[in-house]
């Protein structure tokens, strides 16, 4: 494919080295951890190799992680497992969390415990006001992002934390975007859980965890074989545990190198929006290195994203999920934007083998695309 | 990383490898086709996606099954887990009885557990000396409230397969749910979800050649069967199971299957001359004991109890086989099997008892080994063992009174 890449918000590619590692256990390493003999002990030192160099990359031990299948499942066992051990009350979530967030707290609301939505602002910021009124009915959880996927503006996770905290309740944040992007320190932050994801910082599609304080009681979403200590069954996924390991290794020494690059290529990218009068969102506010998100008024729906995909640029038009595209992101619109400048926003996400010529390439296709969307826009009114 | 001789590898029921051909076809989608299946804007995602319905027919064809009928979950935990809650849960205006059998794996007992915990009531069916549930047995259980029954097609630790025609009929006419765990069966017995009365069937690719990490639910559309979700989020999988799909484990799962619906057939008679001739090198030592029906069984499992040796020191004196003394997801703890012991065996039979499967990459000259191992092991653990020595002079066991100490 000769199609440009600038979706690793998306999912990123699998790092080389990242796969060297895995190839062993996919064939001649192949064991259960379960099991007693040879095979299965080497799967299962692998695994605890793989859970010391993810604690190491976010400042956390290494029995605080526990493998699932996903960052999906890594939040739905947060917001399900936590409020599960505790009596009724309620679950704050940020307006702007992934759906995987949101709605195993709405899912929870059937089961008698409530679920409300916090404001953000319009440079995409949690409103603390508004958190802080909410805090004051009982509050078992929750739940703000540390990087958002679509507009990568920062939250205060640390602060919201204390708060939380100084309420009684739990705190998890979403960190999948910021792995790897941002130093992420599980320590610092003070949450009680974390939710990371491997195919995010150039590992395997397969595999993330929850990282839990491990004061907190959690209920397991999985019964069964009692793998992870019994919080979550299933034989584990070897191949991509070994994988996400690396890759966090990598990741975190990668890191500086990545925020610069990406920065660069994302200041360039930004000067020439400007210059076209994009709508940059979030641009106020503390980002992502390596995220961009923005609109042009009069230019609708998906229009744009298809003609750049044509053009031969891989771009996002909001969330990767498989909703109804057609939907304007949940994010935009809690940030208080026009719902049709909303629909034909653009996500441009940065890996580390993007170049400056690629940026400047999909400028220019950029403006050409522009220009004939107005144009067309301008005879249809 | 150990670095001792790797033994001979039976313990094909615990994991399998993945096959050569699996993993060729699994590569190029962990490296230059990365895309999320769920991305619509670019050729990344649609590559991606198109791959992921390549092998969602792979796997329906092996059973038989519409395309659009398969679900991917993260293994068959998972499916189990999704099967069992998720229908329990949708279905529960109809009643709260989930009828299950006492050797199913912990993956649909624990769940059965968890909606027992949740006001469910359950009863765990008792198989028959040889592993078997009766079909009396079955309708003899049903009650007017019961909403669910799960059981496995093929036993994990001794390798019988129940009758589920029969099963799934008494379901049918009783309009309760049925639920399969064929996580040990795909690649071993034929299925056919186009005529078997199943409404939910658990599949998992690392028992068949395939990755770890990937499993499926097979949901019912004729007659509609629905389930509660247990993961939300984006929405995947029509609503009933959020989270990104892993294509290359997708992709991983579908070859697997299908070299299974191709070659299972030839396969299996190779396996069963292999198990055949094992069995009956074995049973060339006295007082063992096969446990489980040997004639409804997958050709791939033998399930043997030595008598008058140590557990323990068994699987010590055998390193040089990989084998499992009972269930692998159990065989940490030092609880003697609860299938074997749910078989009415005695604990010290359920202790001595060793699994081998055997599969793909298994030769002769492996089986040959194993039975001289087995030979040479437990003659000297015998000449060692007391219990032998009373045995051989013709003393009987179970009649002696021990003095308690």
């Amino acid at each position: 494919m000769s199609t440009v890449y600038f979706d690793h918000n998306s999912t990123s590619a699998l790092k080389k080295e990242v796969l060297e590692t895995m190839f062993p256990f996919m064939t001649s390493q192949h064991g259960n951890p379960t099991s007693r003999h040879v095979f299965g002990r080497n799967a299962r030192d692998a695994v605890e190799i793989a859970r010391v160099q993810i604690a190491n990359a976010i400042g956390a031990q290494a029995s605080q992680v526990i493998f699932t299948s996903s960052g999906t499942e890594a939040n739905n066992f947060a917001v399900n497992g936590i409020a599960s051990q505790l009596a009724h009350g309620q679950i704050l979530t940020s307006a702007i969390e992934h759906p995987c967030v949101t709605r195993p707290a709405l899912a929870m609301q059937a089961r008698g415990w409530r679920a409300h939505g916090i404001h953000v602002n319009a440079d995409c910021k949690l409103d603390m006001h508004h958190l802080h009124n909410m805090l004051a009915a009982p509050t078992n959880l929750v739940s703000v992002m540390l990087a958002n996927n679509e507009t990568g503006v920062l939250q205060d996770v640390a602060q919201i934390a204390e708060l939380t905290r100084e309420h009684k309740a739990y705190m998890h944040t979403d960190a999948v975007q910021a792995l790897g992007k941002i130093p992420v320190s599980f320590e610092d932050l003070g949450v009680h859980a974390m939710t990371i994801s491997s195919h995010k910082i150039g590992g395997p599609l397969g595999v993330g965890a929850l990282v839990l304080d491990k004061r907190v009681d959690i209920y397991p979403l999985l019964h069964g074989g009692g793998q992870e200590k019994g919080l979550r069954s299933g034989t584990e996924n070897v191949v991509a545990i070994v994988g996400f390991g690396a890759a966090c290794e990598l990741a975190i020494k990668n890191l500086s190198h990545f925020a610069k690059h990406t920065e660069s290529l994302r200041k360039r990218l930004e000067a020439g929006l400007q210059e076209m009068k994009a709508m940059i969102f979030g641009i106020n506010a503390k980002r992502l290195p390596n995220t961009s998100f923005f609109a042009f008024e009069n230019i609708e729906g998906e229009t744009l994203v298809t003609a750049l995909d044509k053009a031969g640029f891989a771009v996002a038009s909001g969330s990767a999920c498989s909703s109804d595209s057609t939907e304007p992101s949940h994010v935009l619109l809690a940030m208080g934007i026009d719902p049709d400048v909303a629909r034909g926003a653009v996500r441009v996400s940065f890996g580390v083998e993007n170049t400056m010529s690629q940026v400047e390439a999909f400028l220019k296709s950029l403006a050409q695309e522009v220009n004939r969307l107005k144009q067309m826009t301008a005879i249809a009114a | 990383m150990t670095t001792e001789r790797k033994p001979i590898y039976l313990d094909y029921s615990a994991t399998t490898p993945v096959d050569p051909r699996v993993a060729a076809k699994m590569i190029p989608y962990l490296t230059e086709e990365y895309g999320n299946p769920a991305s619509r804007s670019h050729p990344y995602g649609w590559t991606a996606e198109k791959a992921v319905e390549n092998a969602r027919e792979e796997v329906a064809k092996l059973v038989n099954a519409d395309p659009r009928e398969i679900v991917w979950t993260s293994g068959a935990t998972e499916s189990n887990n999704l099967a069992i809650k998720g229908a329990a849960n949708f279905y529960s205006n109809k009643g709260k009885h989930i009828i299950t059998v006492a050797t199913e794996h912990k993956a649909v007992i624990d769940p059965v557990r968890e909606l027992e915990r949740q006001g469910f009531e359950a009863t765990f069916l008792e198989p028959d000396s040889e592993g078997l549930v009766s079909l009396e047995v079955f309708k003899a259980a049903i009650r007017p409230d019961t909403v669910l029954t799960s059981v496995m097609l093929v036993n994990n630790e001794i390798g019988v397969i129940q009758d589920i025609e029969g099963i799934g009929n008494i379901c049918r006419e009783n309009n309760v749910i049925f639920h399969v765990d064929a996580a040990q069966a795909t690649g071993k017995v034929k299925i056919d979800l186009a005529s078997l009365p199943v409404d939910l069937m658990s599949f998992s690719a690392h028992k068949t050649y395939g990755p770890k990490g990937i499993g499926a639910l097979y949901v019912r559309r004729k007659p509609r069967i629905r389930i509660e979700a247990q993961m939300h989020g984006g929405g995947h999988e029509r609503g009933m199971r959020s989270g990104t799909l892993a294509t290359h484990q997708i992709v991983g799962m579908g070859e697997a299957f299908r070299i299974a619906r191709e070659e299972m057939a030839t396969e299996n008679e190779r396996i069963r001359m292999l198990r055949d001739k094992l069995l009956h090198g074995l049973q060339t030592i006295e007082e063992t004991y096969v446990n489980g029906d040997l004639a409804n069984r997958v050709p791939h499992n033998l399930n043997m109890s030595f008598n008058y040796v140590e557990g323990e020191s068994l699987i010590m004196a055998v390193k040089g086989i990989a084998v499992s003394s009972g269930s692998a997801c159990t065989s940490a703890s030092l609880e003697p099997s609860y299938v074997l012991r749910a078989l009415g065996r005695s604990d010290e039979l359920a202790h001595s008892s060793i699994r081998f499967s055997i599969g793909r990459f298994t030769t002769e000259a492996d089986v040959d080994y194993t039975i001289a191992l087995l030979k040479e092991k437990i003659g000297k653990l015998r000449e060692l063992s007391p219990l032998w020595e009373m045995f051989k002079d013709g003393i009987d066991i179970s009649k002696v009174e021990w003095a308690a100490h």
